[in-house]
C-alpha cells in the first residue's frame, strides 16, 4: 500500500525498517520536522548527547561493540561542523555510520543563511560517500542504499543531508522495500588461482607471521573463530595492529602482542625477520611499518584486504588478494585441506629468545603507581566480568593496548587512525546502550578527558552505568613523551594545568567519584567501581613522568626500538622530525 | 631539509561516472586532497538519459601512485569504472583550441597560411582578426599556439583531451 508521508516520516519509518535502535542526536533548526516525526514514537530510542562531537563518537561506539551501523542526527551548519572529527574518525576506523544532518531549505541554499553549512562539501572527503536528497520521493531509495554502502565492502560512513523544505513536503511511501539500487558491489571473495599461491606460499615458509587488523573485526566474529582456526593449522605466530586487538586471544601461546610504534619487541622483531607476512584486514599504517624502506625487508607479502586501495597504498606486497576477510579466511582454510602444519620449531625458538626480553616490563620508581600497573590491575580484577574497554588517545591508550588483555572482537574501541582525544568516554555511553548488560569502561587520560567531558550528562540522563578510569599523570603524557625523547624535554604546553577535581565533578553529574592515590588503594577502588550500579570517574593518579615502552622513534626502522632502561638522545633530526 | 617532489609519467584516465551533483567536485578533490596531479580534465554526460558522464583526466606520478589514483578512483560510490588508455596501449587523444590571433598585411596571411597547414578552420572572422578552431593530440596544438604567437596571438582557449583505445572493441 502507498500513502503521502512527509519526508521526516519516510525518514523516521525508512529507519525503522533498517532495524535502527539507536539514534544519536542534538536538536536545532533544521531538523525540528525531523524531531518531531521522532517525538512519541517508541520504535526508535533517541539519545540526546551534550554536543555533536559526542554524537558521533558514541554512535561510533555502538557501531564498534554491536556490529550494527551507528546513526547520527544533527542540525545544519555548527550541528553537522561539530560531527565532523567523529565523522572523520569513523572513516579512518572502517566504522559504519549513517548521519542525518538537516539543511537549510532548498531555496536558501548558497545564500548564507542562518546555520548554513556546505556540508556535502565539508564531508565529501571524509564519508565514504553523501547525499544532498533534494526531493522527498528520493528519500527511501537513498537511505536504503546509504545503509548499504555504509555497511558492505569497506565500512565507513554515509551522511544523508536533507533540506527542511524537503523534510517538510510529502511523496508517496510504499509498504515494500525500496527498488535496491545495485551499482556498489564489493567485490567479497578470492580467486581460486590467489588462493592456491597464498597457500603455497604458507606451506613453504619457513618464519611466517599473521599481521592482523581492524579488518579482522569488521567482518564480523566469524572472522576472528576462522583466524584462530587458520592459526591452528598453520601454527604462525600472530600480531595485530591496534585496531585488532581481540580478534586473537592475547592468552594463546602464538599471540605475539601488538606490533608498531609502541608494540611489543617480539612483534616487531619476527616482523623484521620473517620470511612470509600475511596481512589481513591491516593496511601499512605509518604507526605500524615505522621507517617504510627498512619494513619486513626479508619477507614475501600477502595482503588480503576489502579495500583494493588499501593494497600497494605504502607497502608493496607480492600477493594481493582483494575480499572479505571472513570469506578469505574460509578460503585459505578450506585449500588448507589436511596438509601438515609446517615445521616452524626453529623460528619459535628465535621468537622465545625475542620475547625473553620482556618489552613491556617497566621499572617501579618509589611511591608513585606506575601507570602500567593500574591498567594491569584494571585488568586482572575485570577479566572475569569480559569488560568493553573504549579509550581517548595518547600513552593511557597505548598502555591500554600493551597491559589490557582481548580475548574477542568488538571488546576494544579505540580511535586509531584519526587519533582523536574525547572519543572514549561518547563511544563508552553508546557500547553501554548496544550492550546494557557489558561492563564499560573508557580507560582514559586526564586530558583527553576534558575533551568531551560534557558527556557525562548523557550518561547520568539515560542512568548508564559507564566507568571511566582516568591515568592523571598531569600531562598530555605522549606529547610530554615526545618533548622528552626528541625535543631535550622541553614541556611546551603539554602540562594540564588547572584540572578540575574529578571526583567533584563527577558528583556534580551526579556519578560517583573515587580517588586512587596510593598503591594500596588500587585494587579495592577499582572493585568499589565495578561493584556500583551507576556511573564512576576513577580519579587513579600515577607517575608523572612515565613514559610508553617499547617506542619505535618516528623514521626508525622496527628494529630500532626504545626499551626501558635504554639510554635516549633527547633530541632528532629534521628529517624525523617531520614525521608525526 | 628540503622537501622532495616526485616525477613520473603521463597518464590519460578515462572515468565512467553517475552524472550526479558533486561528482566532479568529489573527483577534483580527491585529486587535491591526496597530492595527485591534473593536467587536464575533461567532462561531459555520454548517454540519451543524461545519467552518465565521462570524465577524461590527464595526470602524471610514479607507476605506484597511478594504481593509487586508478584504485581511489575506482572506489567512489558513483564511479562505474577507470580506464588507463596510457597502460591499455594504443589510443587516440584529441583536444579542441579555439586560437584568436589580431593582425594586418603579411602577418594576417601568414595566419591563414598556417592555419592551413594545420587544418585550423576560422570561425570568426574580422578584419584584423580570426578566431581558428583546431583539433588534434596536444602538441600539434603547442605547435600551432607557438607559431600564432609570433603573429599576434590573442587568446586560447583549450578543452583539454578526450581520449579511447584503437580498434573495434570499447575499454
Amino acid at each position: 500500500m502507498n500513502t503521502e508521508r512527509s519526508g521526516a516520516d519516510i525518514l523516521v519509518e525508512s529507519l525503522v525498517r533498517q532495524g535502527v535502535e539507536f539514534v544519536f542526536g542534538y536538536p536545532g533548526g533544521a531538523v525540528l520536522p525531523i524531531y518531531d516525526a521522532l517525538f512519541g514514537d517508541a520504535r526508535i530510542r533517541h539519545i540526546l548527547v551534550r554536543h555533536e562531537a559526542g554524537a558521533a563518537h558514541a554512535a561510533e561506539g555502538y557501531a564498534r561493540s554491536t556490529g550494527k551501523p551507528g546513526v547520527v542526527l544533527v542540525t545544519s551548519g555548527p550541528g553537522a561542523t561539530n560531527a565532523v572529527t567523529g565523522i572523520a574518525d569513523a572513516f579512518m576506523d572502517s566504522i559504519p555510520l549513517v548521519i542525518i544532518t538537516g539543511q537549510v531549505a532548498t531555496g536558501l541554499i548558497g545564500s548564507d543563511a542562518f546555520q548554513e553549512a556546505d556540508t556535502i562539501g565539508i564531508t565529501r572527503h571524509c564519508t565514504k560517500h553523501n547525499y544532498l536528497v533534494r526531493d522527498p520521493g528520493e528519500l527511501a531509495a537513498t537511505i536504503d542504499e546509504a545503509f548499504q554502502i555504509a555497511t558492505q565492502g569497506r565500512p565507513g560512513p554515509v551522511l544523508i543531508d536533507i533540506p527542511k523544505d524537503v523534510q517538510v513536503a510529502t511523496a508517496m511511501l510504499s509498504d515494500a522495500a525500496p527498488q535496491r539500487r545495485l551499482r556498489y558491489q564489493p567485490q567479497i571473495e578470492a580467486g581460486a588461482d590467489e588462493i592456491a599461491r597464498a597457500v603455497a606460499l604458507i606451506a613453504k615458509a619457513k618464519a611466517p607471521v599473521l599481521y592482523t587488523g581492524g579488518g579482522v573485526i569488521n567482518s564480523g566474529p566469524g572472522a576472528s573463530s576462522l583466524l584462530r582456526r587458520l592459526q591452528a593449522l598453520i601454527g604462525a605466530p600472530v600480531t595485530s595492529t591496534l585496531m585488532g586487538l581481540g580478534a586473537f586471544p592475547a592468552d594463546h601461546p602464538e599471540w605475539l602482542g601488538m606490533l608498531g610504534m609502541h608494540g611489543t619487541f617480539e612483534a616487531n622483531m619476527a616482523m623484521n625477520r620473517a620470511d612470509l607476512i600475511v596481512c589481513i584486514g591491516a593496511r601499512f599504517d605509518d604507526r605500524v611499518t615505522g621507517r617504510l624502506d627498512a619494513f619486513a625487508p626479508h619477507s614475501t607479502k600477502i595482503h588480503i584486504d576489502i579495500d583494493r586501495a588499501s593494497i600497494n597504498k605504502t607497502v608493496p606486497v607480492d600477493l594481493p588478494i582483494v575480499g572479505d576477510c571472513a570469506r578469505v579466511l574460509g578460503q585459505l582454510i578450506d585449500a588448507w585441506g589436511e596438509r601438515p602444519a609446517p615445521d616452524l620449531t626453529e623460528w619459535k625458538a628465535r621468537i622465545q629468545g625475542w620475547r625473553a626480553r620482556d618489552s613491556l616490563a617497566y621499572p617501579k620508581t618509589g611511591a608513585e603507581i606506575m601507570p602500567q600497573l593500574a591498567i594491569e590491575r584494571l585488568f586482572a580484577l575485570t577479566r572475569d566480568r569480559d569488560p568493553i574497554i573504549s579509550t581517548e588517545v595518547g600513552q593511557h591508550q597505548m598502555w591500554a593496548a600493551q597491559h589490557f588483555q582481548f580475548f574477542a572482537p568488538n571488546k576494544w574501541l579505540t580511535s586509531g587512525g584519526l587519533g582523536t582525544m574525547g572519543y572514549g568516554l561518547p563511544a563508552a555511553i553508546g557500547a553501554q546502550l548496544g550492550n546494557p548488560e557489558s561492563l564499560v569502561i573508557d580507560i582514559a587520560g586526564e586530558a583527553s578527558i576534558q575533551m568531551n567531558i560534557q558527556e557525562l550528562g548523557t550518561a547520568s540522563q539515560y542512568r548508564l552505568p559507564v566507568k571511566v578510569f582516568i591515568v592523571n599523570n598531569e600531562y598530555m603524557g605522549m606529547v610530554r613523551q615526545w618533548q622528552e625523547l626528541t625535543y631535550e624535554s622541553r614541556y611546551s604546553n603539554s602540562y594540564s594545568d588547572s584540572l578540575p577535581d574529578f571526583v567533584k565533578l563527577a558528583e556534580a553529574y551526579g556519578w560517583k567519584g573515587i580517588r586512587i592515590e596510593r598503591e594500596d588503594q588500587l585494587d579495592a577502588a577499582i572493585e568499589a567501581m565495578i561493584a556500583h550500579d551507576g556511573p564512576v570517574i576513577v580519579d587513579c593518579l600515577v607517575a608523572k613522568q612515565a613514559n610508553c615502552y617499547p617506542m619505535i622513534p618516528s623514521g626508525a626502522a622496527h628494529t630500532e626500538m626504545i626499551l626501558y632502561g635504554d639510554a635516549v638522545a633527547g633530541t632528532m633530526d629534521d628529517e624525523a622530525k617531520a614525521l608525526v | 631539509m628540503k622537501i622532495q617532489q616526485q616525477e613520473g609519467e603521463r597518464h590519460v584516465l578515462t572515468i565512467t561516472v553517475d552524472n550526479e551533483a558533486g561528482i566532479l567536485a568529489k573527483i577534483a578533490g580527491l585529486f587535491t586532497a591526496r597530492g595527485y596531479n591534473i593536467d587536464s580534465l575533461t567532462v561531459a554526460d555520454i548517454t540519451e538519459n543524461h545519467q552518465v558522464s565521462r570524465i577524461t583526466i590527464v595526470t602524471h606520478g610514479p607507476p605506484a601512485v597511478i594504481d593509487q589514483i586508478r584504485a581511489q578512483l575506482d572506489r567512489l560510490v558513483p564511479v562505474h569504472k577507470v580506464i588507463d588508455l596510457t597502460e591499455l596501449g594504443p589510443h587516440v587523444e584529441r583536444e579542441l583550441a579555439l586560437v584568436k590571433v589580431s593582425g594586418k598585411g603579411e602577418h594576417r596571411v601568414e595566419a591563414l597560411r598556417l592555419a592551413d597547414v594545420f587544418r585550423a578552420r576560422p570561425v570568426d572572422t574580422t578584419t584584423e582578426s580570426f578566431i581558428f578552431e583546431l583539433t588534434g593530440a596536444p602538441d600539434k596544438i603547442d605547435s600551432f599556439i607557438a607559431l600564432m604567437r609570433e603573429l599576434g596571438l590573442v587568446e586560447v582557449g583549450r578543452t583539454g583531451i578526450v581520449g579511447m583505445t584503437r580498434g573495434a572493441s570499447g575499454a
